[in-house]
């Protein structure tokens, strides 16, 4: 599927909450069954700064594919990780540094964007840009 | 006398705000606290109709501002028993308090070799820019240290101090904790050994009654918007023969004598640490917030205040795995609390969502943290427009929490 596509599913899916409790519960829920990274990835250099709570993002290109894998103490930022590696995940780095991101504010969690708040939606996003960006450059 | 808290809530607007649709429980009291309409009323009275920049003005205007401002310094010297109005001065906050005092003080006081102590206790202001002039000034930053309940060990102080000690620094009330420190204490055995004594009341002026002349405090420090006052005003009290001996720390207009290319000459106190046009208009804001609170009464409010801490304090202690961090037996009204397994932002962004405003992380105290080897806390602190029924809320909401994470 494209960027696009699973963007459109998510938004999707989440038009079905009826309330905030049910998107929560639903982010805790992600959160807790997205695979954590490995201890050795759990680096201060895949550490995303400017967060409260701590979020890892490790990052390679296998067969011209990124490949994301991510952690956070905190179950609801992990939550909103797996949407991210649900996105990113095995897209091609070129269609990652182009992807235009709307979900976000589909599915109302835009409050969390702005720059300053503390658990670095905007962090995450950037530093998966970057990885997209770095690896376009190894291609 | 018992608080008529219905009739306290209406003076203060935003308390009748709607939060992602719900009542807005504000517990964030010991961040911010919110403002009445008698400080908003005032300041801007002042701007609709006296604003002009004060001292040296020959208009009206100008002299109704000064006024206000004067009169406002002079509030200031009542509400802690200052001997001297030229004893008070306005800064930004705490932290601009702080920094002039480091500044002024080391320039005057501290060489090479010598030593401050402050506690472990310490919001970062109260830390970082005493380690920054102790690496100016080559001098050494010791630490004293708490017990697991937050409590300062006061026995260790005595040995901490040698006579290179220039300078006790540290709060009254932790931000973090609410821990109540046992200041007269502190600055008898501080000026046993002639050792001057910083405190940082950034978070009991809006409690307790202080007094500085009784506590014989060499410099006392706080911020006007945790008082019920507006943002950006602050106040550093220091004593007179201290103040005289210590240089500005910042230059600009207001605070010269004369200025020539050959030598400038300074001002009298306060006005020699009051570089620049003052905010007035905050300052005003401030003793209007003072009046306010001396109208309730310090004391009717620290007695409210403890009923609701004691009253959180037990609710919450009886939620399953929820561990309060602070329990000094002299406390204010603030909880730090974690719940087992469940993050401090994952708390207090589904707590948010319920429209109850707590803080999370560190609180500027990174070292205490480290005591407790935690990441940070949820502090939920209550000031007296607060209810016990909010805090039922807040109860009520961690519960609800809890139950999101056990699947
Ligand atoms: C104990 C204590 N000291 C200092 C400060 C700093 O105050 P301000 O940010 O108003 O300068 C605070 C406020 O967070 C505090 O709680």
């Amino acid at each position: 599927m494209t960027i696009n596509e699973i963007q459109e599913e998510i938004i999707e899916e989440f038009a079905g909450f009826e309330d905030w409790m049910d998107k929560y519960a639903y982010l805790i829920e992600l959160g807790t069954d997205l695979q954590g990274l490995d201890e050795k990835h759990q680096t201060d250099q895949n550490l995303i700064k400017g967060c409260q709570s701590k979020v890892w993002f490790n990052a390679s290109l296998e067969d011209g594919k990124v490949k994301l894998e991510a952690d956070s103490d905190a179950i609801i930022v992990k939550g909103i990780a797996a949407l991210l590696i649900r996105v990113f995940n095995n897209q091609t780095p070129e269609d990652i540094m182009n992807a235009d991101l709307n979900f976000i504010d589909e599915i109302g969690l835009k409050q969390h964007l702005s720059p300053t708040r503390s658990n670095g939606l905007v962090s995450m996003v950037k530093q998966i840009k970057m990885y997209g960006i770095a690896f376009n450059h190894v291609k | 006398m018992t608080l008529d808290i219905n009739k306290i809530r209406k003076d203060f607007p935003i308390l009748q705000e709607k939060v992602h649709g719900k009542d807005l429980v504000y517990f964030d009291n010991a961040a911010t606290t919110q403002k009445p309409t008698q400080v908003i009323d005032e300041m801007v009275k002042y701007y609709y109709k006296y604003n002009s920049n004060i001292h040296r003005g020959v208009h009206y205007l100008s002299n109704k501002s000064t006024d206000g401002n004067e009169n406002a310094r002079k509030i200031v010297q009542n509400f802690i028993n200052a001997e001297h109005l030229h004893e008070i001065i306005f800064t930004r906050g705490t932290t601009e308090s702080v920094n002039l005092v480091a500044n002024s003080f080391a320039e005057r006081y501290i060489g090479e070799g010598d030593e401050v102590i402050v506690s472990e206790l310490e919001h970062h202001s109260n830390i970082v820019p005493w380690q920054l002039v102790c690496e100016k000034k080559k001098a050494v930053l010791k630490v004293l240290p708490f017990n697991d309940k937050g409590e300062l060990l006061l026995d260790e102080l005595d040995e901490l101090i040698t006579d290179r000690t220039k300078i006790v620094a540290v709060n009254h009330i932790s931000n973090s904790l609410g821990t109540i420190n046992p200041i007269q204490k502190i600055i008898d055995i501080a000026h046993a050994r002639g050792v001057k004594v910083l405190v940082d009341a950034a978070q009991s002026v809006q409690h307790l009654k202080i007094d500085v002349q009784e506590w014989d405090v060499d410099f006392l420090v706080f911020s006007g918007h945790k008082l019920y006052g507006p943002t950006g005003i602050g106040v550093l009290y220091g004593k007179e023969d201290l103040l005289n001996e210590m240089p500005p720390w910042q230059g600009g207009g207001e605070m010269i004598k004369e200025v020539r290319f050959s030598g400038t000459t300074y001002n009298e106190l306060p006005f020699k640490f009051e570089a620049g046009t003052p905010n007035y208009i905050d300052a005003i804001g401030l003793g209007a917030a003072i009046e306010y609170v001396e109208n309730i009464g310090l004391e009717n409010i620290d007695a409210y205040e403890q009923e609701l801490l004691a009253y959180a304090t037990e609710k919450l202690s009886s939620i399953d795995g929820l561990k309060i961090y602070g329990t000094a037996e002299h406390k204010t009204s603030v909880i730090s609390f974690l719940v087992d397994g469940i993050h401090f932002y994952d708390m207090g962004m589904l707590l948010d969502q319920m429209g109850i405003a707590v803080r999370t992380g560190t609180h500027c105290t990174e070292p205490i943290m480290q005591h407790f080897g935690i990441d940070g806390t949820v502090r939920a602190s209550f000031s007296f427009y607060n209810t016990k029924e909010e805090i039922d809320a807040l109860y009520n909401g961690i519960l609800k929490v809890c139950k999101m994470f056990v699947h």
